[in-house]
């Protein structure tokens, strides 16, 4: 046989690697079974898989502080947040610059709104600020006017600050290019360039409305003073009416008879907490792109100068609540297992005409929606329902004191339990099925009682039910939400319904998004452990 | 051991019934006698009622009507653990989730002996059945065969003194099951156990027995050493039933000497054993093993009737011929011979004359 002789890859009959013979034969079939699930697979993609990676995305996710307040970021980073000191005024400055640009895109709530979520308060500071920020740099804006009324016309901005080339652009027909800067202005007024092209951008992309047109805000005046006083030259790269004038303004505040006006004050005055350095700490803290401020919040903890630290004993809910649901779904999973091992094992040993009607009964809870069973045990349990009336009609209790079984954890645990039990007995029943009767048999006729007999024999043999049922249970249990926000009150709700009170009701996504992750990643973590103490491939399903 | 008195009777059915429905009988008036040490095989069709005998033996079914007796004390109302019977099943059912030692350390241990001398009897059987080194492995990692001695070394361990197997053989392949019939009697003979044992399968029932019971319709046919019932065959269900067998239909003319004339439906005479016919006019079915027949009229007794017979097939299998007649009618009537050098090959289509010694051929119920 040459098959033999030949050393390297055995060779198919034409010559060519069997290999690759065999993968080019497969390959069609391959194809065609991925054609047929293609439909299914995408659906899948676009509804589930994408949605919840964004989602989940979203728990590190913090662009949007650096989004919106740009050169503050940049500018606070300087400042030493254990100085117990507010931030020079340089921050201020951009902040007025930033917060300008923002409340006239309607931003600044949502930053106020994402900062708000570290530290209470924050939210309305930014509110304040929104209105009023235009109003930072008025003084300035009133003297460049009495030095010259020209400072006051739309015109002046546009000479000093825009490139020639836009100007002979815009003067065309058609829509307004967008603003652009002239190469002088940017090297020589930088801060002033900078507040002005916000304001020209802002005012063509907001309000449709051309910025030759528009008299600056207050702000740019303020930039326009600051570089004027940091570079009392800069007037010399310009000419013209431009460069007297900007000449004009940096004598007079080279003068000293400028009044100088702190943007630090302006802002104090607003709302005093500005001058708060815990404000100022936050905004630094959380200026990354992405931030694990969500996940500590999560785990009831916060940022510390000394990295992260427990909150205080009233500020912490998710570990009691992640707790809380724990324990609740184990208590839920093991009265599944109570009830449903018996019922299994009858559906299992009847014949199968009778266990077939049985199953029915057993599947009949899964016709009913879901509501209905829920409220039918609020109807049962509450303290004017059916077993309390029973109870007080047969002297058991009394009147009075009727029994609390609903809006606690009692009462989502019997509501559950109901809800969930089918899902413990299919899996049960199925891997009970494949049990030979003859174990029991033989356990018996070596001299084994009938407990012994189940005990050793047949209950072992029934694990992998178990396990499948409970790993079913007790996954569907943790992620609970419909059943424990009707009849949970406040003592029996799960983590579930936090995350949906932040998705729906306090917005926090992040937060939301972040107690998802973790949800998810604990219920993994019981997989891989489970998978690790009994072995996932004794989890049978039938 | 054939003739069992009742006086050392180790297990007795007197009269036992059984119905599942209350309608059909499925053993009907059982009695059957065992000495201790017997090796008896309950042999019958599906549905004969043998597996149900177990089952009752076993403590598993409860009798409808009768007794059964076990050392004789009743066993009636005795749970099946307390009847101390081990029991091979045919599946083994050994148990998936324990190891091999602790298969067969669990009658120990529900028996609540110590661990050491657990230990100790755990490795004697393992080593009785040649399976000393597979007490760490889990059944699954077993072959039939494997499992099989195992099933059989877990019945043993806790030394019972009756051993009941149903059909523990079914799943093995011809030859392990060829080896483990000998393994199974020499060890049953060895300990001194008894033994009961349900086939349906007529060689090992043959080849394993002191004694083979055979059932149908719920009633044991014959009870017998396996020779005595393959060749004295005491009615036609047994004679069809086991081994292969010529069966051809007549009616009996006469009975002298113990010897019985019968004359064929299509009017040839042969001398028969009397059997199951008292008096001529009786129908009859004449039964005559396949290897009994001779062909060759060298060897034929002087004065017998002879049979014509024409060659349908001859069929060479090795260590034997066997060749298919046309036999007043019957066109299934074989004849086996032995591959010996002197032995004739007969042709098809060749004419040839038959005849047997009078008392292999036996005159049983029509």
């Amino acid at each position: 046989m040459s098959d033999i002789t030949q050393s390297g890859p055995v060779l198919a009959a034409d010559g060519r690697p069997l290999k690759r013979s065999l993968a080019r034969a497969l390959r069609m079939q391959k194809i065609r079974a991925l054609m047929l699930i293609a439909p299914l697979l995408l659906f899948v993609l676009l509804t589930f898989i994408l949605p919840i990676a964004d989602m989940l995305f979203r728990s590190v996710e913090n662009r949007i502080v650096q989004d919106t307040l740009p050169q503050t970021v940049v500018a606070v980073q300087d400042w030493d947040a254990d100085s117990g000191e507010a931030p020079p005024d340089a921050v201020y400055e951009a902040l007025a610059y930033d917060l300008v640009v923002a409340a006239e895109r309607k931003q600044h709530t949502r930053v106020g709104t994402r900062l708000n979520y570290e530290t209470p308060g924050i939210s309305s500071l930014f509110r304040k600020a929104g209105r009023r920020v235009d109003e930072v740099g008025e003084g300035y804006l009133k003297q460049f006017a009495a030095l010259d009324p020209a400072w006051g016309e739309p015109q002046t901005f546009m000479s000093v600050f825009a490139d020639p080339e836009w100007l002979a652009s815009r003067a065309g027909a058609g829509d307004e290019p967008p603003f652009q800067l002239s190469e002088t202005a940017h090297d020589a007024l930088p801060k002033a360039s900078g507040a002005y092209m916000n304001f020209a951008r802002t005012i063509q992309e907001e309000d449709n409305d051309s910025p030759a047109e528009e008299e600056p805000w207050a702000p740019v005046y303020m930039a326009l003073h600051s570089d004027l006083a940091a570079n009392p030259q800069a007037a010399q790269a310009f000419s013209g009416d431009a460069q007297r004038l900007l000449q004009e303004a940096a004598a007079l505040i080279e003068s000293g008879q400028m009044e100088t006006e702190s943007a630090r004050d302006a802002f104090v005055k607003m709302d005093k907490d500005w001058a708060d350095p815990e404000v100022w700490r936050t905004l630094k803290t959380y200026a990354g792109k992405y931030t694990n401020g969500y996940f500590l919040n999560a785990a009831d903890l916060q940022k510390s100068p000394d990295g992260p630290e427990l909150r205080p004993e009233d500020e912490r809910i998710y570990g009691t609540l992640f707790l809380r649901t724990l324990i609740m779904s184990l208590a839920i999973t093991c009265s599944c297992i109570v009830l449903g091992y018996p019922v299994a094992w009858i559906l299992a040993n009847l014949p199968s005409r009778t266990a077939n009607m049985l199953m029915i009964l057993v599947l009949l809870p899964f016709w009913t929606s879901l509501l209905v069973r829920t409220s039918a045990w609020k109807v049962m349990l509450q303290q004017q329902g059916v077993i309390n009336d029973t109870l007080v009609w047969l002297g058991l209790v009394s009147d009075s004191d009727r029994l609390v079984m609903i809006n606690n954890q009692f009462g989502t645990i019997v509501a559950m339990t109901h809800i969930l039990l089918p899902f413990m007995i299919l899996p049960m029943y199925s891997v009970m099925q494949t049990i030979n009767p003859t174990y029991l048999r033989a356990a018996k006729s070596l001299g084994a009682t009938n407990w012994t007999a189940f005990w050793r024999v047949y209950f072992p043999q029934s694990v992998p039910g178990i396990g499948a049922g409970s790993i079913l249970v007790f996954i569907l249990a943790i992620g609970y939400y419909i059943t424990p926000e009707l009849v949970g009150g406040t003592k029996g709700v799960f983590i579930s319904n936090r995350i949906a009170f932040h998705i729906s009701q306090s917005l926090n996504w992040g937060l939301a998004a972040a107690l998802g992750t973790i949800l998810l990643v604990i219920v993994l973590a019981l997989y891989w452990a489970y998978d690790k103490i009994v072995g996932i491939d004794n989890v049978k399903l039938g | 051991m054939a003739d069992a008195s009742n006086v050392d009777a180790f297990v007795e059915f007197e009269r036992v019934q059984k119905s599942y429905d209350g309608e059909n009988l499925v053993v009907k008036d059982l009695n059957l006698t065992m000495p201790k040490g017997e090796f008896l095989t309950m042999l019958g069709p599906s549905g004969s009622g043998k597996t149900t005998c177990l089952m009752m033996l076993a403590g598993f079914e409860t009798a409808t009507h009768g007794d059964i007796r076990l050392d004789g004390t009743s066993i009636n109302n005795i749970p099946p653990h307390k009847r101390g019977i081990g029991m091979v099943f045919q599946n083994y059912a050994l148990f998936p989730h324990m190891t091999i030692a602790e298969n067969l350390s669990f009658p120990l241990e529900v028996r609540n002996m110590g661990k050491s001398e657990r230990e100790e009897k755990v490795k004697r059987a393992l080593d009785m059945v040649e399976m000393g080194a597979f007490g760490g492995r889990r059944p699954a990692q077993l072959s039939g065969g494997q499992q099989q001695r195992i099933a059989l070394a877990r019945a043993l361990v806790f030394e019972p003194e009756l051993v009941l197997m149903d059909e523990p053989l079914g799943a093995l392949d011809k030859q392990l099951r060829e080896k483990m019939q000998f393994e199974i009697t020499h060890l049953a003979h060895r300990l001194g156990i008894t033994v009961v044992y349900v086939t349906h399968d007529q060689t090992e029932a043959l080849t394993m027995s002191d004694r083979v019971a055979v059932f149908d319709d719920g009633r044991i046919q014959q009870i017998a050493p396996p020779d005595q019932l393959y060749e004295s065959p005491e009615n036609s269900f047994v004679a069809q039933f086991i081994g292969e067998n010529n069966t051809l239909e007549g009616t009996v003319k006469e009975i002298k000497n113990g010897i019985a004339l019968v004359q064929l439906d299509d009017g040839e005479l042969i001398d028969c054993k009397p059997v199951n016919v008292s008096q001529p006019g009786e129908r009859t079915r004449v039964s005559i093993r396949p290897e009994r027949v001779e062909y060759n009229k060298d060897r034929l007794q002087a004065g017998v009737h002879t049979l014509k017979a024409e060659v349908l097939e001859f069929i060479y299998m090795g260590d034997i011929f066997r060749t298919r007649l046309r036999v007043a009618g019957n066109d299934e009537f074989i004849i086996k011979t032995r591959n010996a050098p002197d032995q004739v090959r007969l042709q098809p289509g060749q004419q040839i004359e038959i005849g047997w010694l009078p008392e292999d051929c036996r005159a049983l119920d029509a």
